[in-house]
This record gives structure tokens, C-alpha cells and sequence, in this order.
């Protein structure tokens, strides 16, 4: 996974509430077995004007040109901000792919569905959480200034405004040491597994039924 | 050891290891794997040249894309296909256990997994699917993950979580007639809204909950998801016991009287603290209907479509205007006036025997209004369509005018070939009413098996109460 550091990026905004998996990334491309590729697909639905199929060509699909991320202003957006719920419904992670693939590497939001908030996280995307009211005013400083960019910093919590304005957020210490070393999960998991082991020998004396399959035949 | 909720014992039986910000390795009992979601989890498994953890613990079986006719022609869309033969593949690599699409057992995951007893009280369970909450009904922690936690849950058998904060939906006294857990699911959402259990764990409990059967419970926990929480769970009873005896997957003879020993145990302590509670009066409960495209935007059937001006904020306002837009409702419409095209009844939430039971109830001796385009019975399950067609219920449907398919996930989601076209509106026992999750510029109403099948009788929504 790609680390996480600092940040400085233009904004994009997306003003709607429980905006859900579905809208992020439609089901005909949840067909797809690769991890890749989804982000000419982000948020199909919207962005385009036609109905979008796997295999087709999207540069020549026609645009909608109300979605807010085909406004010129917004071309090159790295940063989404986002209003509550956002990533509610399906656990999908090509939501995540979809969004990192297309240029993302932070969202802001009220507040964020918890798996897709979890699934970030697994993909080098910073989901931040800011108090409504904040959301509220990147929302109007965004609208109002064009180019507006914002500086996030893992480290240090924070994200600053272009008038030097800071706001901290909230992150688990264990999460921010992954995503700003792009630890990987199982690797770290596999430094536990004498730990692993043990917890299995345990369960199996407690509650061997668990180890024990339709035929009574106990399993490895 | 001071008192518990239910939650809390199931999380504290699965602690492998604490990092010191609380994050915790937990221990994964039971892993179900499904085609969408599962593909690229085996690819980086391979790609390290790594194996399943454990083998015994998975159980797959493909079932969103899988066609509901013509199943014996296999998946006309390649893509598709590819992804079926892919699971097909890994599962073969692997020898883990999957019930195929010619298998009679196959069905939609969270179906088959509680049907086979492969689901029991105390276990971790976790799919790269939202709706494992369903699992939850059975007293187990099961919620759903993304895919890179797939790929570590076959690594490692075990997963990294922060715990929840836990929550009780405490529902007290009696269902009216005709009105089901799928009504008490959707009238829940719609008082503490789709992100009203984020960050919880929600135990359903109560009067209300203890009187519904497996199935009702399944459904209620089915729908936790939509109110935010990625797991809902109810507590162990008798209902539980009888529910899983002799099932293919449950134990047997003496480790059968062993697990219910234990399994006795997975309720909360009387005195158990909960971060929030929630109280709900079933008698106050009518039958639902959704107007918008989220859960949360329900109001009963004798209800009207609101009027965004009576929002309760401007980004609320934004949103109910967008989704009648998107539906084609103006404000004030007696929801009894909204007419189908179609009517889907299926899905993890609603397609279960009893489900299927009380659908055919109500069509019994009718038939499917004529601006009713489509209406479309799928079972849940292999063995809940033989269980139906055992009992004549395809008949009864059939007879009416619908149409009697092969289990899957079908028209939930659209992955396969059934779905709506742009503009069409349709009575749906699923569980997302999002834009386009039907099928592109498809408008989806959410409503109980019964309200679906009086829906396609009459051609627009009908009160059940008021059937005969």
C-alpha cells in the first residue's frame, strides 16, 4: 500500500447527503476481477450521460456536464468533500478502487458508512471526519474560490486552508502508523501467528464443535 | 466479571491480540465467500504464496450473478460468467467447499449459510458482503467486509477491528396483522435513520423480537446495514435451538448438547450497560412503503409522499427533492395512488419459506393487475424453492401471473439479467432503494413480501390490513 503523509491538493465538492456505494461505483463493474480500472466508472451514473457498460469506451461516452466533477474548475481534484453517510450501503471496495483510481487520496466528510470508512484505510485513502459546521464552510470557501486547495497532514492531524486556517481531526493511532508507513495488514497479522495458534488450541478444548465439521470428521 | 451485553461476549471470546489503541485481532469462525467480491482477495493470496488459513471454515457459492431462467444454458454475459468460473477455480484450488450453480443447495449466501446450520450462536462470521448482518439473528457477530479483509480473513483467520459502542433496539408488544419484521426493519430506519447505528453493534431485543421466528429475526438483523450498523444481533432462545437442530452443518449427538450449553449463555446480562437505547412500540408500527432513495425515506402505507419544504434541514431539503425527482413523486401523493410496473419479491432480506408463505397468501385466488409488467417470485435458496414447490406455492404464484425463478440475488442488485428499465417503478422486498441499484434510472419502492404480492394484485399499494 502507498503511504500517507502530507497532502496539498485541489478540492472537489459533492454536496449530497448517504451518498452510497452504489452511486460510487455502479454493479455492472463490480463484475470486473481485477482491482484496477474502476475509475473511469466513479460515480457512472452521474457523470455520465449515457448508461455505462463494462468494456466500453468512456472517452467517448458524452458527459454530463452538470456533474460537479466534469466542471473544468474541478479537473485534477485530489481532495472530496463530502456531506454525512458518505459510502453508505454496499461493502464493495471497488468503491475505494474506484475513487483512489481516479485521483483521490483524501475525503472529507461529517461522517462516513464504517465499512467503507475501513476499506479506505486498506487503500491508502484518508477518510477525515470534520464537524458538520466545518464541512459547512469548506463547502462555501470551496464554491466561492476557485482553485481552492487544501493541506492535509497525517502526522500533525490536520488540515489547513489556503488562509492558513487549521482544523485537527481524529484518527486511531494504530490505522495512521499503517497508513503512514503503507503497512500491510496480513504481514503484520503473521508476526501474531504463534498468537494465532494458541487462541485456536484454546478454542478447540473450550468449543470444539467449532473445528468440527457436518460429518463429525475433526479438520486441520 | 462485571456484567455484559451480548456483543461483549462475543467480541471477548474472539481477542487474539490488543494493540495498544484498542485495535484488536479477532478471531474468524466462519468465512462465506461469494463471486463479486471474493476474486481479487484470492489473486493477492496466490500472488504471496499464501493458502487459505483454514479451509473447514469457508463456504462458498456463487450468487449474484447467476441467472434466475434458463439456468441450464449457464451465463450468457461473458463477464459475468468469467467471474463465476473464477470462484469455481479458486474454490477447486483450494478444496473449499462451494455449492455450485447446478447445486441444489445453492442459493443466496445469507440464506444458505443459516439454512445449512453452517451459521450458529457465537461465532464469528464475516463475507465481503453488507448484508452478513443477517447472520446476527443467531446470535453471532457477522458483519461484512471489503475485500482486502477477504484476502487477510483467508491469510490469517483473522481479522483487525476496533470495537463497536453497543446499542439496543428494545421492541416491545405485538405486531398488528399484516404487519411483519420487514415493516418493524424499515420503520426502525426511518426513526434513527440510515446512519442512526454507525459505530454500533445493535441488539434487537424485546417482547416484539422474542415472538418473531428465525426468519423475521433474520430480516430485522438483514436490515442493521441500513441503519448504519454493520452488525445487529439477537440473543439465544429456544427459537434459536430448534431453528438449528439437525441442520447439515450443525453438531451432533454430544457436541450438539455441548453447544447448547454454551450457546444458552449468549444473551446480555439483566444489568448489562448499553451506549444507547432505542424504544419502540410494535402496536404503533403499520406497514411501510419507501417514497425516496434511502431506507430512512419510508412512511406507512396510509401515509403521503412528504413535502421537502418540511425538511428538517437545507441538506435534507436538497436531498428529498433530488429523490422525488429521481422518482417521479410530487409531495403530498397518497402513497396508496403510487402504481407499479413490477414487483420483485427476493432478496437475503425477504426470501425465505416464510416469506415466500406469506407472499402467496395474499395472492391466492388473484392475479397480477394488468399495468403490472412483471412480477417475479425469486427463492432465496435451492432448497426454499423445493420446500415451495412442496407445499404448491409456485402454483399459487405461478397461477396469478408470476413468474417462478431460480434462487439468486437477482433484481436486488441487477447484476444478472433481471432489472429495471429507466422509469420503472417497482414494489420490492429487497433492501436498497438507492438510485439506479435496480437497474439504471430504475425506482424502487421497499415494502414486506405481503405488500409486494398486494401490490402486484391491485396494480398499486394496497393496505394488506385491509385484504381479506
Amino acid at each position: 500500500m502507498k503511504p500517507f503523509v502530507q497532502h496539498e491538493g485541489l478540492v472537489a465538492p459533492l454536496d449530497r447527503a448517504n451518498v452510497d456505494t452504489d452511486a460510487i461505483i455502479p454493479k455492472q463493474f463490480l463484475k470486473s476481477i481485477k482491482r484496477t480500472g474502476f475509475g473511469p466508472n466513479l460515480f457512472d451514473e452521474w457523470r455520465y450521460l449515457d448508461h455505462g457498460e463494462p468494456g466500453m469506451d468512456n472517452a467517448k461516452r458524452p458527459l454530463n456536464p452538470d456533474f460537479v466533477l466534469n466542471q473544468p474548475r474541478y479537473q485534477g481534484a485530489s481532495i472530496l468533500l463530502a456531506r454525512e453517510n458518505f459510502g453508505c450501503g454496499s461493502s464493495r471496495e471497488h468503491a475505494p478502487w474506484a475513487l483512489v483510481d481516479y485521483g483521490f487520496r483524501v475525503l472529507i466528510a461529517p461522517s462516513f458508512a464504517d465499512i467503507f470508512y475501513n476499506n479506505c484505510f486498506k487503500n491508502g485513502l484518508l477518510p477525515i471526519v470534520l464537524p458538520a459546521e466545518v464541512v459547512d464552510q469548506l463547502f462555501r470557501e470551496t464554491y466561492a474560490t476557485e482553485g481552492y486547495r487544501l493541506r492535509v497532514d497525517l502526522p500533525a492531524q490536520s488540515v489547513t486552508t489556503p488562509s492558513g486556517e487549521v482544523f485537527r481531526f481524529v484518527v486511531d493511532a494504530e490505522r495512521k502508523h499503517r497508513l503512514l508507513h503503507g503497512l500491510d495488514d496480513i504481514g503484520i497479522t503473521l508476526q501474531h501467528v504463534a498468537a494465532i495458534r494458541a487462541y485456536e488450541q484454546r478454542r478447540r478444548q473450550d468449543a470444539p464443535w467449532l473445528f468440527v465439521n457436518s460429518a463429525g470428521v475433526e479438520n486441520s | 466479571m462485571p456484567s455484559r451485553t451480548l456483543y461483549d461476549k462475543l467480541w471477548d471470546a474472539h481477542v487474539v491480540h490488543v494493540e495498544p489503541d484498542g485495535t484488536t485481532l479477532l478471531y474468524i469462525d466462519r468465512h462465506l465467500v461469494h463471486e463479486v467480491t471474493s476474486p481479487q482477495a484470492f489473486e493477492g493470496l496466490k500472488l504471496a504464496g499464501r493458502k487459505p488459513w483454514r479451509p473447514d471454515s469457508i463456504l462458498a457459492v456463487p450468487d449474484h450473478n447467476v441467472p434466475t431462467a434458463d439456468r441450464d444454458k449457464g451465463i450468457a454475459d461473458p463477464i459475468s460468467r468469467l467471474q463465476v468460473e473464477t470462484l469455481d477455480a479458486n474454490c477447486r484450488e483450494f478444496r473449499l467447499t462451494e455449492f455450485t450453480m447446478q447445486d441444489r443447495r445453492q442459493g443466496i449466501v445469507h440464506v444458505i449459510g443459516p439454512e445449512q446450520g453452517f451459521t450458529q450462536p457465537g461465532m464469528t462470521i464475516v463475507c465481503g458482503d453488507s448484508h452478513t448482518s443477517t447472520h446476527g439473528a443467531f446470535a453471532a457477530l457477522a458483519f461484512g467486509i471489503g475485500t482486502s479483509e477477504v484476502e487477510h480473513v483467508l491469510a490469517t483467520q483473522c481479522l483487525w477491528q476496533k470495537k463497536s459502542k453497543n446499542m439496543r433496539i428494545r421492541v416491545e408488544g405485538e405486531l398488528g396483522r399484516g404487519v411483519t419484521a420487514k415493516d418493524l426493519a424499515l420503520a426502525i430506519i426511518g426513526r434513527i435513520g440510515t446512519a442512526g447505528g454507525t459505530g454500533y453493534a445493535i441488539e434487537f431485543a424485546g417482547s416484539t423480537i422474542r415472538n418473531l421466528s428465525m426468519e423475521g429475526r433474520m430480516t430485522l438483523c438483514n436490515m442493521a446495514i441500513e441503519a448504519g450498523a454493520r452488525a445487529g444481533m439477537v440473543a439465544v432462545d429456544d427459537k434459536t435451538i430448534e431453528y438449528l437442530r439437525g441442520r447439515p452443518y450443525a453438531p451432533q449427538g454430544a457436541m450438539w448438547e455441548r453447544a447448547v450449553e454454551y450457546w444458552r449463555t449468549l444473551v446480555s446480562d439483566p444489568d448489562a450497560a448499553f451506549d444507547a437505547e432505542v424504544e419502540i412500540d410494535a402496536a404503533t408500527i403499520e406497514p411501510q412503503v419507501t417514497w425516496g432513495t434511502s431506507p430512512e425515506m419510508v412512511v406507512p402505507v396510509t401515509g403521503r409522499v412528504p413535502d421537502p419544504a418540511g425538511a428538517p434541514s437545507a441538506v435534507k431539503r436538497a436531498d428529498w427533492e433530488r429523490a422525488l425527482n429521481y422518482m417521479g413523486l410530487a409531495p403530498h401523493t397518497p402513497i396508496t395512488e403510487i402504481r407499479v410496473d413490477k414487483v420483485f419479491i427476493g432478496s437475503c432480506t425477504n426470501a425465505r419459506i416464510e416469506d415466500l408463505r406469506v407472499a402467496a397468501a395474499v395472492v391466492r385466488g388473484r392475479k397480477c393487475a394488468p399495468n403490472v409488467k412483471l412480477a417475479m417470485v425469486v427463492p432465496g435458496s435451492g432448497l426454499v424453492k423445493a420446500q415451495a414447490e412442496a407445499e404448491g406455492l409456485d402454483r399459487v404464484f405461478r397461477e396469478a401471473g408470476f413468474e417462478w425463478r431460480d434462487p439468486g440475488c437477482s433484481m436486488c442488485l441487477a447484476m444478472n439479467a433481471d432489472r429495471l428499465e429507466p422509469g420503472e417503478r417497482c414494489a420490492a422486498t429487497s433492501n436498497r432503494n438507492f438510485e439506479g441499484r435496480q437497474g439504471a434510472g430504475g425506482r424502487t419502492h421497499l415494502v414486506s413480501p405481503a405488500m409486494a404480492a398486494a401490490a402486484a394484485v391491485f396494480g398499486h399499494f394496497v393496505d394488506v390490513r385491509n385484504l381479506q
